[in-house]
């Protein structure tokens, strides 16, 4: 059978994504940020999994207002990486994984969450930054990919309780799937970062390490703390971080295994406006 | 029953929530419209001829000519959607960022640097620095 190896967290920064495609990783500036990931850029090879599920966020580049999925899974064969307005990122392509990705689909529907599926759709920085981060610049991406898109950009995205039980469906959905393939997921965005009005620039390294430890320790009590908590301390687009309860919801303690292991754990500011936030847990 | 909207009280922040989206509409759609390189083409060559194809309101197009971001913001429009002007512009996200703040380019790039700005006092309105 499958079963969910690690999960992943990091924020997802177009600054970095630019950074990486200039070849500025070395300029003292964003040399703080890469140092953060060269351990997990060995781990992901030594730990190398046969899918990641990468739960993202769209910034109004794959769906516009015409359509606003609160959750989207991709079950295409592959995905195109996006033109955001600045030109398309030079990043391979995604590779999908359509056949674990309808089965997910269909075992986390009849778990009772309403997933939009998407047979099409080109990915952004929220998908390919990370992907950058944690294996550098390939050839080829090294596995399949399977995109689930959250809605942050119209308020309100989900709630963290609700992130935090479709996670555990997922969980449920990847451990029945027959094949034993070893799968990651990922949860992306934040951290602490506010884009908008006179308030952008807000960072807040105390919420942060306590929202890190938290999700360490009590992600139960965690995936309870409401959206406005987020927004006030975290910032408006701080919001983006109930993504990371549903990579959580998917770890084995959550239904009663072993706690996982912390392989690492990473903080700095800043990334553009941001405050990047990266922590590697494994599963006992 | 009226809905619970507690964010109207985070200063310096405006909640795109749906009726903010509702407002921003056709402003939003129109931001979308510069993914694609001819249309960016289209809008430089002419900005208000593009404009007036788009059923937004005058404010609205005015704030985008102005390039007043708050504005836009205050009219409907969302960040991540305005940010396609910025790209037309070649401007990067945190300039786009700063130039909402009242800071010039270099005072809000150095605030980043230096740890952002502080959430002390910038949690509420009625929050006492
Ligand atoms: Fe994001």
């Amino acid at each position: 059978m499958a079963r969910v190896t690690a999960s992943v967290y990091t924020s997802h920064v177009p600054a970095i994504g630019a950074a990486i495609d200039a070849g500025k990783t070395g300029e003292p500036y964003w040399q703080k940020v890469f140092a953060g990931y060269d351990f997990s850029k060995q781990w992901l090879k030594d730990e190398k999994p046969d899918v990641i599920f990468l739960v993202f966020n769209d910034h109004a580049t794959a769906f516009s207002l015409d359509l606003i999925p609160t959750f989207a899974i991709g079950t295409a064969a592959e995905y195109t990486p996006a033109d955001e307005g600045w030109g398309p990122r030079p990043v391979p392509k995604v590779i999908g994984h359509p056949k674990l990705a309808a089965h997910i689909a269909q075992s986390v529907i009849q778990d009772d969450f309403d997933l939009t599926i998407v047979n099409k759709m080109d990915v952004d920085h929220g998908l390919t930054v990370p992907l950058s981060l944690m294996c550098g610049q390939p050839q080829a991406w090294p596995c399949p990919v399977i995109p689930f898109a959250v809605n942050v950009v119209q308020y309100p995205a989900p709630s963290g309780r609700r992130c935090y039980m479709l996670g555990q469906a997922i969980g449920r959905a990847i451990a029945s799937y027959e094949e034993p393939l070893k799968v990651q997921i990922w949860g992306t965005g934040g951290m602490s970062h506010q884009l908008q009005g006179p308030r952008a620039g807000l960072i807040n390294k105390e919420w942060d390490n306590a929202f890190l430890d938290r999700l360490i320790a009590d992600p139960e009590g965690l995936s309870k703390m409401p959206h406005i908590d987020y927004v006030r301390e975290a910032g408006s687009e701080g919001i983006e971080l109930v993504m990371w309860l549903i990579a959580r919801g998917a770890m084995s303690d959550v239904a009663g295994g072993a706690k996982p292991t912390v392989k690492h754990r990473f903080y700095h500011v800043p990334a553009s406006n941001t405050a990047v936030g990266h922590l590697i847990l494994e599963n006992n | 029953m009226s809905l619970d909207k507690p964010y109207k009280d985070v200063p310096g922040t405006t909640i795109f929530d749906a009726e903010m989206s509702r407002l921003g509409y056709h402003l939003n759609q129109f931001c979308m419209s510069l993914m694609k390189a001819d249309n960016r083409a289209r809008f430089k060559a002419n900005e208000r001829a593009y404009l007036d194809e788009w059923p937004m309101t005058e404010e609205q197009k005015q704030a985008v000519l102005d390039r007043d971001l708050n504005r836009c913001i205050s009219l409907g429009g969302n960040i991540y959607f305005l940010a396609k002007i910025g790209a037309t512009d070649g401007k990067s996200f945190q300039q786009m960022a700063g130039s909402m703040t009242g800071m010039s380019e270099e005072e809000y790039r150095n605030m980043m640097i230096g740890g952002g700005r502080s959430i002390e006092g910038n949690r509420s309105l009625g929050e006492k620095k």
